[in-house]
This record gives structure tokens, sequence and C-alpha cells, in this order.
């Protein structure tokens, strides 16, 4: 095996051992889902930040998150639950599921399209350029100066 | 008043309707040639007079809803429902703007001020000014008819008149609502003038790029507006709110957001236009775009398409704004079909690697960006009509995938610069490279030094930590290729003229005050991502504080002293007073407060901040234990969020330098004028300048 392969292997283990490193402390977990959700008390305010006075619902809903956590449900179970007690819009973003992916989808798809698309035009302008006929250089000079002068003004 | 109001809004209608009309068939029978009983300059004129009538008439009823409001005339159903007695005098002013009809009469004034100046400096150049005006006219007659059939600031109440108002909504009553919406109105509405000029062009088709030249001021200030208007914004959430932040991604900030977003790539877009003839189409788009998202902005603040806290604005006057985007669009779609040869490029982009690249990809990042605030914005919607249920799309979406976007638009004002225009060789690129690379690289390994540790991405899942820490190493990128910049020309000029390198630099930016005006503004960019990377770190705790009871945070200690209430006409209060100390040194006293409006019956935050550059100690009276009648302190310990504030200062500064005409320039102009008023003692007065 080549030193380059050992490389390649060392990293890889180092890289799923990252990745699977310990799970979040409760607080963590928490602070977290309390940011992925609403309340539901028509503030439009993320669950955790609801600052209403006498808001009706975030101390109730903020219990519930603690009473999961504390019961072991998963993250996942935990906003499954919630979204079935209070609809799809006690989540602040949309899960991974069925049409909701195209939220997430469709906007870097289309800046690398965008990207992709300016690359590929960018490239076929080059060859179109580098195809043609080259200019005579005396008659090109005054109009190239004056583009230099224009370019080089900012 | 209520009826000399209503009639300035009917004059105000009639002489738009005219300068429309009769500007539009003055500049047929220009084109055409067509004879006429009139001739079309004088018919022109007219229009451009009654054009700067509608400015007066607007401002009269402007006028008079602002009396209205000083002298609590209620029998204004709108001054009913937007003020009472009580109300502070400048608050009683922005009432103007803190409902539906009086912010549409805004829009209308501001539009006709911008007109006004317009038709005012007609002879820069008449015909395109004529062109300028009638479709700037086109837009205030829409504002007009809304106002006096859709939204009228001046109906009476029926039946007798209250003896009070309603009062205003208490989250407005904070000073900076008195500047906010006013800036950001005068960003959104400014966009309509490079518009307009931009149609204009179009419309006759217009030789050249001069166009470009008389809007470059409007846009620029246009934009600076939208800026300050969107922080301002941002700077009344986190003063007033009290949730802890500054942006919430509320459907209202994104539609701020998006014209801001479209007119940032015009402002890159157009130089390309300008020095090397290319994106035409793309430039004429960039500014419609920006137009219709101005006017898409305040559809989705006013028609209740998408819910939002900015629900004191909602109506039903969302089909009048369809039609209006409808018509707008129509006519530019039209305008670019008939007129598109006349766009054609001059030149082509040649290499990938170039100053014109970086300004195409720097606006596909933007571009994309307001795609994504669009989708975001929009997805709820399409959700409804797909799946049949609303989705929340909020701060989650947004930082999982426009702040990547964001940080990728940071990369590319690092690189840009860097760049040469047409193409750059791999010589010239390691040679600019290598500096900003190696501040890039200290600064990461002093960032994770600092305890910012991006790799908790795959532990503990927080993304706040990588995406700082990758803003923190690109802004170290950022900043010293600005800085090279500055380095490499001031060094020239130091050089030459023996100056010091602060002096160099001066002169640098006085003779390119447009470039080097743009790299202070990309610096204020800097500054803001700084402040935003800082949000990652943000802490908070809430506690119940009895007298002497004291709560720690960071470095801070605070110590309650007293908390009590009070009341006067226009609220009841309810505050504590916190002692905060640093280790045993006691640094300040802070009153949090909150406030209940006697008139609207409404609860309002009154946040104690105590800011430093390192973090802002944001403290929240949250309520009252009933058991035992404490306050319930909550407490956020935010760091960096100064810079945002710094950073927009910058970019103010930025513009203003951007705005200032080349020293050369100048030179060059009084020199033309001692040539007209003198020849003679032109010779000594250009020896004596050089």
């Amino acid at each position: 095996m080549t030193k380059l392969s050992y490389f390649g292997r060392a990293l890889a283990v180092i890289l799923v051992a990252v990745l699977t490193m310990g799970s979040a402390s409760t607080a963590v977990r928490y602070n977290d889902l309390g940011h992925k959700m609403m309340c539901v008390c028509g503030c439009n305010q993320i669950l955790i930040e609801c600052n209403h006075l006498g808001c009706p619902d975030s101390d109730r809903m903020l219990g519930e998150l603690r009473v999961g956590l504390a019961g072991g449900s998963s993250d996942d179970a935990i906003l499954t639950a919630f979204q079935d007690k209070y609809g799809p819009t006690v989540l602040a973003a949309p899960m991974l599921t069925k049409f909701n992916i195209v939220a997430w989808i469709v906007p870097p798809a289309v800046l690398i399209l965008g990207i992709a698309a300016t690359v590929i035009l960018v490239r076929k302008w080059r060859l179109r350029a580098a195809a043609a006929p080259a200019v005579p250089r005396a008659t090109e000079f005054p109009a190239m100066r004056e583009r230099i002068r224009r370019e080089t003004q900012l | 008043m209520p009826t000399f109001g209503s009639f300035a809004l009917l004059l105000a209608l009639a002489l738009c309707g005219y300068s429309l009309l009769a500007g539009a068939i003055a500049l047929r029978q220009l084109a055409t040639g067509a004879r006429s009983r009139v001739a079309p300059e004088r018919l022109a004129e007219t229009a451009r007079r009654a054009g700067i009538g509608s400015f007066i008439a607007t401002t009269a009823a402007a006028f008079a809803l602002v009396w209205a409001a000083f002298n609590n005339d209620f029998s204004v159903a709108y001054i009913l429902h937007h003020s009472n007695r009580a109300l502070p005098g400048p608050y009683k002013f922005a009432a103007l703007w803190s409902g539906q009809e009086g912010s549409l009469l805004l829009w209308a004034w501001l539009l006709s001020a911008y007109g006004f100046v317009l038709r005012l400096r007609h002879k820069v150049d008449v015909k395109l000014t004529a062109y300028a005006s009638a479709i700037l006219a086109g837009v205030q007659v829409f504002f007009l008819l809304l106002l006096n059939f859709a939204a009228m600031p001046f109906s009476l109440v029926s039946g007798p008149v209250p003896q009070d108002g309603f009062g205003l909504n208490p989250l407005l009553q904070y000073p900076e609502m008195v500047i906010h919406p006013p800036m950001l109105y005068l960003g959104y509405v400014g966009f309509a003038v490079p518009f307009a000029f931009a149609l204009g062009a179009l419309m006759m088709r217009y030789p050249g790029e001069k166009w470009i030249h008389i809007t470059r001021r409007w846009t620029m200030v246009t934009w600076l507006f939208l800026t300050c208007g969107i922080f301002l914004g941002a700077h009344w959430a986190y003063s007033v709110l009290g949730w802890g932040g500054y942006w919430g991604w509320d459907p209202v900030e994104n539609a701020s957001l998006m014209p801001w977003l479209t007119g940032t790539a015009f402002l890159h877009s157009v130089m390309m236009q300008e020095k090397r003839g290319m994106m035409k189409s793309w430039n004429v788009w960039l500014i419609f775009s920006t137009f219709l998202l101005a006017i898409f902005g305040t559809l989705l603040t006013r028609s209740g398409l998408v819910s939002s806290v900015h629900a004191f604005a909602q109506s039903s006057i969302g089909t009048w704004f369809w039609t209006f985007l409808i018509i707008v669009l129509s006519v530019c779609l039209f305008t670019f079909i008939l007129q598109r040869d006349h766009l054609k490029a001059e030149n082509k982009l040649e290499s990938l690697v170039s100053r014109e690249s970086s300004f195409l990809f720097n606006n596909l990042v933007l571009l994309a960006a307001c795609f994504t605030v669009l989708w975001g914005t929009l997805f709820p919607v399409l959700s409804e009509y797909v799946q049949g249920n609303k989705v929340t799309v909020s701060a989650p979406f947004y930082n999982r995938v426009a702040v990547p976007i964001g940080l990728f638009l940071l990369f590319l004002t690092g690189i840009g610069p860097l760049l040469a225009w047409r193409s750059s060789s791999f010589k010239s690129i390691r040679k600019n490279f290598v500096l900003p690379c190696i501040a890039g690289l200290v600064a990461a390994i002093v960032v994770i030094a600092c305890g910012v540790h991006p790799w908790e991405i795959f532990t503990t899942k927080d993304q706040g930590s990588f995406y700082s820490f990758i803003a923190f190493t690109l802004a170290a990128v950022v900043v010293t290729a600005i800085s090279a910049e500055f380095l490499r020309g001031a060094n020239v000029i130091s050089r030459h003229t023996g100056q010091n390198l602060f002096a160099s630099m001066v002169q640098l930016t006085r003779r390119n005050t447009r470039r080097y005006g743009g790299y202070i503004v990309h610096f204020g960019v800097v500054v803001i991502f700084i402040g935003l990377a800082g949000s990652a770190f943000n802490q908070s705790r809430e506690e119940e504080l009895g007298f002497k009871q004291s709560l720690n945070i960071g470095p801070y200690r605070l110590e309650c002293q007293s908390y009590s209430q009070d009341s006067n006409p226009n609220y009841d209060t309810e505050y504590a007073l916190l002692d905060v100390y640093r280790g045993d040194k006691k640094i300040t006293q802070l009153a949090p407060e909150k406030r209940f409006y006697t008139a609207s019956q409404q609860p309002s935050t009154i946040v104690a901040n105590h800011s430093t550059l390192a973090w802002d100690l944001y403290v929240i009276y949250a309520g009252k234990n009933p058991d035992t009648g404490q306050p319930i302190i909550k407490v956020f310990l935010n760091p960096l969020v100064a810079w945002i504030w710094i950073g927009v200062g910058i970019i103010v500064f930025g513009t203003g330098v951007a705005l200032i005409p080349n020293m050369t320039a100048a030179l060059a102009a009084s020199r033309n004028r001692v040539t007209a008023v003198a020849p003679a003692a032109e010779a000594v007065s250009v020896r004596g300048g050089d």
C-alpha cells in the first residue's frame, strides 16, 4: 500500500471520528431546538426568543420541549411531535420531506446553474474571439488607446 | 384642513395626469415628426411644469395631514387611529408614515420631490429628462390614484368626533422611527429615478452611456438611503423589540433587502458598461428589477400576502399593486423586446480570471442572494398552493442557505480588486494574492486560538462557529487586499511627492474618489460581517432579581438596586435599576423598562444597553413575578454588535467619498472656467496648480 493511500485512510478515519463524535448536551439541544420552532401566539418570533409580556403559548411550549428532552426523545422525534400538535407552521424552517425539499434545493441550484452558465458562456466567447482574424495593429492603436484611457480612468 | 388636503391630492393627480399625457404626446410627436397646433417642445415644457406643480400640491397634502396631527383633528380617521393628545410632538410628525394611508402619502410626496429635482435639472439632457419625467409622472399617477380612491388619508370619521385618538403604535414611539421609515422610503422611491432614466433611454434609443453618468449620483444616493434605512430598521428592532437580535428575516425586512441586493449588483455591473460597453441588457434589467422589487416590497408590506410583524400596515390594496406591477413589467418587457438591438454589447468577456468576471460573479451571487430571500419569503405561499398547508420559512432556513452565499460574496469582495481588467496573468495573481492569503492564514490561527472552533459544525451541529471562522478569515483577506491597494498607490505618490503615507493615501483617494470610495465601502461591509459573525457567540440569562440580588454573565455582574413603577399621560412604566460591575468596579447603571401605553392599551419594551466594541450588555425587563412582585430580568451578552453600526458609518463615509468629483477632474473643470474668464491668467494658474 502506498503512503498516499495510508494517508487517505487515516484522513477518512479522522473524518468519520469527527462526524460521529459525542452528542450535544441537553442545554445545547434545548437552545438548538428552541431556535428551530416558532411561537404559535401569532407573534412570528422564534420560540426561544418570544418575549411577549404574558404570552399564552411560549412558556407552555418550552415546558413541553424540556419534557421531550428529559424523556430522551431524539431531535427529529421532538420536532415531529410539535408539528403533529401545532401544525407545520410551528417549525421555523421546512423539514426535508416531500415538497419541502424544494425549498432547500432551489436557491443553491440556481446559484450553481448561474455560475456554470457563466463559465460556459465566457469560454464560448473566448473560443469565438480566438477564432476571429486578428485586427491589423496600425488601425487598432487609436481605438485601443481610447479604450485604455477609458478603462484606467476609474 | 381635511378638505384642503383632499383637494390638494386631487389637484396633484390632475397635474400628474397632464404631465404624463402631455409629456407622452410631445415625445411621440418629436419621435415621429408629426405636426400639431402646439409645438412638441412647448407641450413638453408644459408637462414639465405640471410635474413641478404636482410637487407643490403633494407637499400641501402632506402638510395638511401633519397639521391635522399637530392640531389633534380627530375628525380625520387616520389621525384618530394613529395619534392622541398626549403623544409627543416628534411622534405626531411621525404619524404621517405610521399607517397605510399616511405612508402612501409619504411615498407620493418623496416621489414628487425626486421628480421636482429631476424636472428642475432638465438642462442636463432635455430630451432624456422629458422621457424620464413622463415615466416618473406615470408612477406618480399610480400612487395618487391610490391616495384619492383606495387609501384616502383625509377620510372623516362617521358620527361624533372622539375627544382623543387611539394613539400611535408603541413600537413606533422610538426616536429612530422618526427617521427610519423616511430613509427607507427615500431608498425605495429613489430607485424610480434611475429606473425612469433607464426606461427612457431605452425608449428613445439613447446613444452612448451618458444616461448612466447622469443617474450615477441618483443611484448611489438612493442606495445609501436604502442602506441607512435598512440598518436603522435593524437598530430599531434591536433597541425596541427586545428579543436580543437585530434581524429576524421577517418578510418586510426581506422586502427591503431585495431591492438593496439588486441595486448593489447594478452599482457594480454598471461600471462594466461604462468602461467596456458590456452587459447593457443585464444592467437595464437590473434597474428594472430593483424598481419592481421596491414596489413588490411595498405590496408585501401592505397586502397581507405573507404574515409579518409589520401587520400594522396591512390592507386590501394588494390588487392595485399587482395591477401596477403587471403594467410596469409589461411596459419594460415590451420596450426591451422592441429596442433590444440597441443594447448590443461592444465587448465580450475574455477571461474567467479578470476584473470583469469578478463583477459578473459578484452580480450572480447578489442575484442568487436576492432570489434566496424572495424564494424564502414566498415559499409559504407556494407551499400552501402545492401542499395545501403553509410552512414557516424563518431564520434557520436563511442561516443555512443565505449565509454561505453572503460569505461567498465577502470572498469576491476580497479578490475582485486584485484582478486586472480583461485578463490576469498567473504571475500577477500570485503576486497580489500572497499577502492576503498569509493574512487569512494568520487570522484563522488566531481565531482558533481565541476559542472559535469551526469543527463544532460536525460535533454539536453548531454552524455558527464554522460560519464565524470563515467570516473572520475572509475579513482578514479582504482587509489586507484593500489595504494593499491603498498602500501600493500611496507609495507611488509618496515617492513622487515626498509626502507622508497618510497624506499620499488622501491624495490617492481624491484622485479617484469613485474607486477608493468604493474600497472604503467594501471595508465597511467587512466590518459589518465581523459584527454579524459575533452573533454565533451570543449568551443569555433570565432571572428574577430582588433588591441587592445579582446575576452574572460573561465578565459582568448586575446588581438590582431598586425596582419601581411610574406613570405619565402617555404611558405607565415598570422599571428596574441595575448596577453593572466588572470585577469590583461599577461601570454603569442600567434601567430596563416595560411601558404600557394608555391610549393604545399596548405594552412595549425599552431595552437598556451598555455597548462596547467587544460586546453589548443588553438588558430587558421581562415582567414581574406576580407572586413575589420582583422583576424578571433577561440579559444578553452579544459580541461585536457595535461593529455593525460602525460598519454602516464607514459605508456612509465611503459612499460620500465616492460621490465627490475626482480632484483631477475638479481641477480640470476649474481650469476650464479660468480659461473662459481670463485666458491670460490661465498659464499662471496651471503652473501654480501643477
